[in-house]
């Protein structure tokens, strides 16, 4: 089991490291300069104020410094917890930012990449058992996992937005509000996240029925399931013990899905204008803010680190294989 | 027990929503002991804005308001400047004069001497007094080097302030023009909030909590917006007249031209500074979205577009050629086809319309260019450009191919539009110009160092004199980077003395002012060190569900301009607001 967790480690911090070495990389090799489009931004008039503020600033968020130095500077800021000022919202820290964005976020990926998976594995586990169910289901799920999160959240705020107008098409909560813990802001909030979690959802859930009816259907034409079903065990016996079986892959999906998730969360976001990562990542791309990108993009790795990690711890807890096999191999 | 699995989810599913829900008001509201949201609790005053009372504008901020500072113009919260904190004058550009705001009158005591009088009982919002005191320690800060009207201090020798209500300012070298500039353009800061600030702290400081003299009042901001309160003791109810009926103005951050279109059409925006690709659609349609004309152009003239040459590189060093460029432009497809007439072309000057008066009509019939391709290859010809190989392009004189690069940032999809308009016609007259869309940062690095052939640029606003036109067009010396002015790095030792001596021309002086005016416009139409093209827009659709008269050209409505964009609240923009009415009231 240590053995088992310390590898699973190694792995991760091994992939940490190179995450930070790429979202450290990638900004830099972006062409312009950021100094001079924060400038440019500035439209300040005379040269020699020009220079003053192009000197201040290099200098300000260490630009005048050989890029190894840079590079390694990073990381030390990087372990005492300090993201740098952003460029793009001069001069309010990147931790500000993200702080502010990310609970945006968390609202609209945990609850859809959660509810999309146990809602689509019971939907594909019932229509792997029922005809008519099997002829609705899997058609329209075979259309909504192939929906690019994109366009069916384009079309909702288009149709939910603009021609019906019954919910917004921008922001986290009403521009005519103030956040204040009462029932009317609550029930505001929720009604800005309806859309975007939607959109969500109903892709995500596409794909987790139609794995599931495939893998139900195979388990309960197995060995084991017509050996029970000789014996003479009720039905319903069986089915419980393919879904069990069945979940296993799904699970394993769900580790492999998550990057493709949060990704879609981006997009989505971007198209609500809902005030996440997404939209942050959008306006440092633009804006060449090279560390508001190094620190959303930090967020996401140590995210879907973390949910990897819960997804191989749970799998050990619900498949008792795993545990077996980890004693067999450490006695 | 049917799924282990299900079972222990539903609470982390739960926990999760229950965390993003209390977390999610963006804004840390502290809130001792608020752990369920979940419990109905009786509206809160404050809680909302009331629509009635709100006026919600859109189309200057593209970033979180990050900053109150009022030194820092370009970047602070949307109406930082205007709003809160104010200048000493405002300027007036239909009337072409300035408007006494917190100063009562200003006038040169002698040629380098200027006196401002300061009205009586202004307070800032924290009760205490506005003086003499605060406006020459507003205008000392620029004697630090990274304040961005640092530059004053190269002509103006020293501030007085021999009493409360007085302030003068005594020169080096008077420069009339910059000067009227500054006096209208320059925040007035409270002395004994920002006294003992260091350099750092005035250029980057975020100054929470903004104490002004204006007449709103900080709110409450987010990243995606910023609110701000009227003040109810403003001093210009009683001194100016003017009494804001918005008891609330919020400015929402700017994600995508589609959501302040959704947003308006929603009634959920009264004024949109966007440029609205299908905005003549908007005032057709019956959306109840109107704009300053109700015909073509729509908009009020804001800034002009120019076609920028790199002179420094062959041909594009070739007055003649830059000449013969311009003339192969087809403006007019570029304004109906591109802009569906939301823009005007621009004259042969490219000075605003605003400015009609400098321009010299004489020089510019005599000199001037229309958009003729047959002319433009005449042109070509004349100048010894001609096409040795035959494939319909011209080469340089020496027999290389000409290939020239015309930028524009991607995503910019007007512009991208319209460039490729230009080289069409540049390639019709015989110049080879290809369109190019590099991303808007590498645009920048390319068109301060000089690494470009041509690129289009409009980062020039309306202000108090041409002056500010001409500076732009003709400032020396080049520099290894050129920031914001003379892109096109065109060296013209007689121009730049030209545009210095207008500076020295005192702004009354129209006669004076349209002499010098003359002489440099027949430089630029003889030299076309860049190349006009259309006047943009000052895009603004307004709807009236909530809020009437906004400025019009109709009838007897206002005719300052409506906008919110920086630097422009002083520009009418204020005055705009100041003269809404509710429509229920």
């Amino acid at each position: 089991m240590r053995r088992y967790f310390g590898r699973k480690l190694l792995i991760y911090g091994l992939t940490f490291f190179m995450a930070v070495t790429v979202n450290w990389l990638v900004p830099r090799l972006m062409p312009g300069d950021p100094v001079a489009s924060m400038l440019a931004r500035a439209r300040v008039a005379q040269p020699e104020a020009q220079e003053a503020l192009r000197v201040y600033y290099n200098n300000l968020f260490g630009f005048d410094l050989p890029w190894w130095q840079q590079y390694l500077n990073s990381w030390g800021s990087l372990f005492r917890g300090d993201f740098g000022i952003s460029l793009w919202a001069f001069p309010t820290p990147v931790a500000d930012l993200l702080t502010r964005a990310v609970p945006y976020s968390l609202a609209l990926l945990i609850p859809s990449i959660l509810l999309s998976w146990v809602v689509g594995n019971r939907l594909g586990a019932l229509a792997a058992r029922r005809k008519v169910l099997d002829n609705t289901v899997l058609p329209v799920s075979y259309v909504l996992t192939a929906t690019p999160y994109l366009w069916l959240a384009a079309l909702m705020a288009w149709g939910f937005g603009v021609v019906w107008g019954v919910f917004p098409v921008a922001g986290g909560y009403s521009f005519s509000m103030t956040p204040s813990f009462t029932w009317d802001f609550f029930v505001d909030l929720a009604w800005h996240w309806l859309l975007p979690f939607s959109s969500l959802f109903l892709v995500a859930l596409g794909g987790w029925a139609i794995g599931m009816r495939n893998v139900i259907i195979y388990e309960l034409e197995s060995d084991y399931a017509n050996y029970m079903s000789a014996l003479g065990a009720p039905q319903k016996l069986i089915r419980r013990y393919a879904f069990r079986n069945a979940v296993l892959p799904q699970i394993t999906g769900l580790a492999l899905q998550l990057g493709v998730l949060v990704a879609g969360a981006l997009v989505t976001e971007i198209v609500f204008s809902y005030p996440g990562l997404g939209s942050l990542i959008l306006a440092a791309i633009q804006n060449k803010d090279f560390f508001l990108l190094q620190g959303a993009f930090l967020f996401i790795v140590l995210g879907v680190l973390i949910a990897n990690f819960i997804i191989d711890v749970v799998y050990v807890i619900v498949d008792p294989r795993t545990r077996v096999g980890m004693a067999g191999a450490a006695a | 027990m049917r799924n282990r699995a299900t079972r222990f989810l539903i609470p982390i599913v739960a926990a999760g929503l229950l965390a993003a829900a209390c977390t999610s008001g963006g804004t840390p509201t502290p809130a001792p002991g608020a752990s369920a949201p979940a419990a109905p609790a009786p509206a809160a005053e404050g809680g909302a804005f009331p629509r009635n009372e709100t006026l919600y504008t859109s189309g200057t901020q593209w970033g979180p308001p990050a900053n109150f500072n009022p030194i820092r113009e370009w970047d602070s919260a949307t109406g930082t400047k205007g709003l809160v904190y104010e200048t000493l004058f405002h300027f007036d550009p239909v009337a072409g004069k300035l408007t006494p705001w917190l100063a009562q009158s200003g006038s040169w005591v002698d040629d380098t001497t200027y006196e401002v009088k300061l009205r009586q009982g202004i307070t800032w919002s924290d009760g205490k007094p506005f003086t003499a005191e605060d406006v020459k320690f507003t205008f000392e800060l620029g004697k630090m080097e990274t304040v961005p009207y640092h530059n004053l201090w190269n002509w103006l020798s020293g501030i007085e302030a021999p009493d409360a209500s007085t302030v003068r300012f005594t020169f080096s070298k008077a420069n009339y023009q910059q000067w009227d500039f500054n006096i209208y353009s320059r925040s007035i800061v409270p002395k004994h909030i920002w006294e003992g600030r260091a350099e750092k702290d005035v250029l980057d400081g975020i100054n929470e909590n903004p104490v002004g003299t204006g007449a709103y009042k900080y709110h409450s901001h987010d990243q995606d917006r910023v609110a701000w309160v009227k003040n109810d003791t403003w001093w210009g109810k009683a001194q100016l007249n003017l009494d804001p009926k918005p008891k609330y103005i919020v400015d929402i951050v700017n994600s995508s031209n589609e959501v302040a279109m959704g947003l308006l059409l929603q009634k959920g925006l009264d004024l949109s500074n966007n440029f609205l690709p299908g905005a003549a659609n908007l005032v057709s349609g019956n959306f109840g979205i109107t704009t300053f004309y109700p015909e073509p152009p729509y908009m009020l003239s804001a800034n002009t577009a120019w076609l920028v040459p790199n002179t420094t590189k062959k041909p594009l060093n070739d007055a003649a050629f830059r000449k013969a460029l311009a003339t192969s432009v087809d403006v007019k497809k570029i304004v109906e086809g591109v802009y569906g007439n939301l823009v005007k072309p621009a004259s042969p000057t490219g000075l605003l319309p605003q400015w009609d008066q400098f321009v010299d009509q004489a020089v510019v019939g005599q000199k001037g260019f229309a958009f003729d391709t047959d002319k433009a290859k005449q042109m070509l010809a004349a100048a010894g450009y001609k096409d040795g190989n035959g494939d319909g392009m011209v080469e340089n004189k020496d027999g290389s191919p000409i290939a020239l690069k015309l930028i524009v940032p991607a995503g910019w999809t007007d512009w991208m539009e319209a460039i490729r308009v230009i080289a069409a016609g540049a390639k019709a007259a015989g110049i080879n110009v290809e369109a190019e869309f590099p991303d808007y940062n590498a645009l920048v690095e390319a068109r301060n160092s000089g690494k470009f052939d041509l690129v289009i640029n409009n980062e020039r606003q309306l202000s108090n004199s041409p002056y500010t036109y001409f500076e732009y067009v003709f400032q020396l010396p080049v520099q290894a980077q050129q920031n914001t002015v003379n892109f096109a790095r065109y060296e013209n030792e007689e121009a730049w003395k030209l545009v210095q001596q207008l500076d020295g021309t005192k702004t009354d002086d129209i006669e004076g002012m349209k002499k010098v005016s003359s002489q440099l416009e027949a430089i630029m139409l003889d030299e076309m060190p860049v190349i006009p093209l259309w006047y943009n827009g000052l895009w603004s659709q307004v709807s009236s569900s909530v809020w009437k008269n906004w400025p019009s050209s109709e009838g007897s409505a206002p005719k300052s301009a409506p906008t919110m964009w920086r630097n422009w609240l002083e520009l009418g923009g204020f005055e705009s607001l100041a003269s809404l009415q509710p429509v229920a009231p």
